[in-house]
């Protein structure tokens, strides 16, 4: 394998590990302040309970998240030093302002959120708790507005030629406001949000399941709920927004998002099916006419198809595009449905008793994760082979001093670290849920028994 | 050319940049180095004490890395592209190690057991020394200069970062970091760990005394691009000898019992061997050893003026903000470490 391949794999698994938690952080934040809040307005000590609870699952996650960030920065430039010297001057600045506005403000007030109970006063540690939660959604922000850069350049213009050709800038709020930043800011905003409350009503039903804080899980669970549904709903506008920006300025993902060929016939909309590379055709079911009426509100408009582009010029794997995108769509359906019943349910007192319905919940966590992936690998995937959409390609912008033997001993080195870290990661969030929101209380009681804790560390063993 | 106050852009980001890694060694080096003499406890208490000490910083502190990077990216893409390019090994080391420390700091009292907690210690100190070490030998390296070509590619191989000067580079910045970290716990601290860590700095600052005349001597004799600016001007001169007094002011305010001081002259002693540094090099940002008609300037690696002044003022309105929400943060911790139900 050559360097391009050996560091695209790098990225991609490097991001996609990454991206598995700051989701979690943003979403989860969300509603630790709505717990806290609650808990500020009705003194009820469950929420504060609550709010600590999660504080300590929201540390594991960050950790690992800010642990994996600083991998992707330092990878622009050991991996890809042709882009970065090509994007540096439009790009950088994004960067520069995420470290500057939004990592400093998370990690600053973290320390408060984790640490800060007993030294400042009630309504402060409030404050620092949607500081971090700002925080995090500022970062959110200035790295899809580079992202979004790559995918509709705006406000640049290219200076030098050959191997000095550079985007420089030229206005940098039309950077900043590129065609697709602000849709694509509020898509991840929101699946951030359904990532994090789900995993709150994951938890929760897990623990109505075994029957174990059932009080606390109710609350939690309805304070999920609220969360998620609002997001499932906006999240279907915010992604036909989406979704109307890349007709617009990317033809060629448009028409690889739904396998469609041929340019003077009308589009189609798939629910599911597969692309035949070979005949050029795609199968499966859909409804006629759908992408024409996305597009141009019009069922019978022609859409251009990928035979009017160069092959050189389109994604090279259709069907990984086109299968990420109807899975998220399909989670997204899924998703509004799930929350819809469950909401229903919740107001006609029926939802705790049904087990079934618990148990599809307590797996439910995996859906917006799956969705955040592949949406993530739509975009992406579809703009190949450009790393900067019609101006840079991919195989140039590699680094020319790296070779295949650094990329592939980095590689094993990451997927090593990783696999132990997601070990570790799945382990100690099970044993923060196998512990309880009592767990502090528990705590407290022990130390008036030293001899429970003496005993236990001289077999080495777990206080239970 | 475009002058602000009489200084062109580009130089103005220079300083930024400079700024941003100074604050980087300063904040982020005190608790590296505390990592760096975490064994030096054996105590299941005190080792706990010494991780509280950082605790609530030192994820702020790391975020001076991501915005010193994000500095350099934004005005210096071609220096970023050339360094981070040409160190490959030495940096996906250095991004592992800082996986590790995050994770052992985090995960460490997650679990109560002995072989449990034991584990995390060991790896957290060698990952702090790990990150420190590699840091040290890329600056080692850029200092004295690479085999870059015209359009700034790397022409050596994947084991010229071992090379004598650069790993002296990098005992020193252990040595000075420690010596740091050190003296920050010991204000964070009291009792028998206190009592230690004053014998512990004693000890660290002769380790960094000694690392750190050696390589000026090495400097002197073998990389003598490195003192020419100093010797055509005798007046700065004074930088070293400031850095003389301070280390010797460190160790006359530990006698006196007065660690802020002596932490703030750490402090000065970190921000001197950079200053020094920069003095050295400026205009040059990345000398080529195969012809300096292709060293990396201020001037020819730097983004547009555009780009620069957007970001000057983007550093105008962040870093005063940073600064505040910073002090809250450390005003909020200060005092000796207390454990409690919240803690590591
Ligand atoms: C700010 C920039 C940025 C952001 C936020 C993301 N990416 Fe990206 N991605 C890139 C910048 C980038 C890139 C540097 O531009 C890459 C590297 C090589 C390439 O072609 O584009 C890339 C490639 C790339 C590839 C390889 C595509 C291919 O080889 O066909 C995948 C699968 C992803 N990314 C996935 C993701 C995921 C799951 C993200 C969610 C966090 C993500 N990207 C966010
Ligand atoms: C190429 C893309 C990316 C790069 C270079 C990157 C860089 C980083 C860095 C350097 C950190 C650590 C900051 C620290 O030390 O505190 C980090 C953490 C974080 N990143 Fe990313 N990131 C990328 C993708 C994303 C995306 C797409 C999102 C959100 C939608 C995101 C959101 C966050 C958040 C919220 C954190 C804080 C830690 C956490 O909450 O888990 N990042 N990232
Ligand atoms: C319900 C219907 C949905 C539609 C119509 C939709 C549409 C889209 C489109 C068109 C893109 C590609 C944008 C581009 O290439 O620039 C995209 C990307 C993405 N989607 Fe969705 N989506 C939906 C649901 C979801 C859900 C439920 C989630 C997660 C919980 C999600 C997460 C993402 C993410 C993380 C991206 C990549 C970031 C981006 O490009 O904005 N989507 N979506």
């Amino acid at each position: 394998m050559d360097v391009e391949i050996l560091s695209r794999i790098q990225f991609a698994f490097t991001i996609s590990f990454h991206y598995i938690y700051p989701p979690l952080s943003i979403g989860l934040g969300l509603c630790m302040v709505l717990m806290e809040g609650l808990y500020l307005r009705t003194g009820n000590a469950m929420y504060e309970e609550m709010t600590k609870f999660f504080t300590k699952i929201f540390a594991l996650i960050f950790g690992i998240g800010v642990a994996t960030g600083i991998v992707m920065e330092f990878e622009f430039g050991t991996n890809w030093a042709t882009y970065s010297k090509y994007v540096g001057d439009v790009f950088g600045s994004a960067l520069a302002a995420e470290g500057i506005f939004a990592f400093a403000l998370e990690s600053g007030f973290l320390g408060v959120l984790l640490f800060g109970w007993n030294r400042v006063s009630k309504g402060m540690h409030f404050f620092a708790t949607i500081m971090v939660t700002l925080g995090s959604m500022f970062s959110a922000i200035w790295i899809v507005v580079a992202n979004s850069w790559q995918q509709t350049p705006a406000g640049y213009h290219i200076v030098g030629h050959g191997l000095e050709a550079r985007a420089e800038i030229t206005d940098f709020w039309a950077m900043v406001f590129n065609p697709s930043s602000v849709d694509r800011v509020l898509h991840v905003w929101i699946g951030a949000f359904l990532a994090g409350s789900f995993l709150v009503i994951s938890i929760a039903s897990y623990y109505i399941l075994k029957n174990r804080y059932v009080e606390f899980a109710k609350k939690a669970f309805g304070i999920g709920l609220t969360v998620a549904l609002l997001s499932s709903y906006a999240q279907f506008f915010a992604g036909k927004a989406s979704a109307e920006i890349v007709a617009k300025y990317q033809p060629v993902k448009l028409a690889t998002i739904e396998g469609h060929f041929d340019s003077s016939a009308s589009a189609d909309m798939y629910l599911f099916g597969y692309i035949d590379t070979k005949n050029k055709t795609t199968h499966g079911v859909a409804i006629p006419g759908g992408l024409s009426f996305l597009t141009h509100y019009d069922f019978n408009a022609p859409v251009a198809g990928l035979n009017a582009f160069k092959p050189q010029d389109r994604p090279p794997a259709l069907n990984i595009v086109f299968q990420s995108y109807h899975i998220m769509i399909a989670i997204g359906m899924l998703l509004i449905a799930l929350t819809t019943f469950g909401f229903i349910l919740l107001k006609k007192n029926k939802l705790f008793n049904k087990r079934w319905l618990m148990l599809v919940f307590a797996w439910s966590v995996f859906l917006p994760q799956i969705a955040n992936q592949v949406g993530w690998y739509t975009a992406e995937t579809g703009r190949q082979p450009w790393v900067v959409y019609g101006l840079l390609r991919t195989s140039d912008a590699l680094s020319q001093a790296v070779t295949a033997n650094q990329v592939v001993f980095s590689l094993i080195l990451f997927t090593l670290v990783y696999a132990l870290l997601f070990a570790l990661f799945i382990f100690l969030l099970n044993r923060k849920i196998q512990h309880g929101p009592g767990y502090e209380n528990d705590d407290e009681s022990e130390t008036h028994s030293p001899r429970l804790e003496e005993m236990a560390g001289s077999f080495g063993g777990t206080i239970p | 050319m475009e002058t602000f106050l009489g200084i062109d852009y580009s130089t103005w980001w220079f300083l930024v940049v400079g700024a941003t890694f100074t604050g980087y060694a300063i904040l982020d080096g005190f608790d590296l180095g505390a990592g760096a003499i975490h064994l030096f406890f054996n105590k299941e208490e005190s080792r706990r004490i010494a991780l509280n000490a950082i605790g609530p910083v030192w994820d702020g502190n790391e975020v001076w890395l991501v915005i010193g990077g994000g500095t350099l990216f934004a005005g210096f893409p071609k220096v970023y592209a050339a360094v981070f390019s040409a160190f490959y090994i030495p940096f996906m080391l250095f991004l592992m190690a800082l996986i590790f420390r995050a994770i052992s700091i985090e995960f460490r009292s997650k679990e109560p057991m002995l072989w449990w907690r034991k584990m995390w210690d060991v790896s957290y100190c060698i990952s702090s020394i790990v990150v420190t070490l590699s840091l040290g030998v890329v600056l080692g390296n850029v200092l004295i200069g690479l085999p870059i070509d015209k359009a700034g590619n790397y022409m050596g191989s994947t084991f010229d970062f071992l090379n004598p000067y650069a790993l002296m580079v990098g005992v020193t910045t252990l040595a000075l970091f420690m010596m740091h970290g050190a003296i920050y716990l010991v204000m964070k601290t009291e009792k028998r760990l206190y009592t230690k860590l004053t014998i512990i700095v004693k000890n660290s600052t002769i380790f960094f005394v000694i690392s750190v005349l050696l390589l000026s001597f090495y400097t002197l004799l073998y990389v003598p691009h490195l003192s020419l600016r100093i010797k055509e001007n005798p007046w700065l001169f004074f930088i070293p000898v400031t850095m003389v007094l301070a280390v010797a002011n460190i160790a006359r305010r530990i006698t006196q019992q007065r660690y802020r001081q002596a932490f703030l002259s750490s402090a000065v002693v970190i921000s001197l061997l950079l200053i020094l540094i920069a003095v050295e090099l400026y205009p040059n940002l990345v000398l080529s050893s195969l012809d300096e008609k292709y060293n990396l300037t201020v001037l020819n690696a730097a983004s547009s003026t555009k780009s620069l002044k957007i970001m000057l003022i983007v550093a105008a309105i962040g870093v005063p903000l940073v600064g505040i929400y910073t002090g809250f943060v450390y005003k909020t911790f200060k005092g000796k470490v207390k454990l409690d139900e919240m803690s590591y």
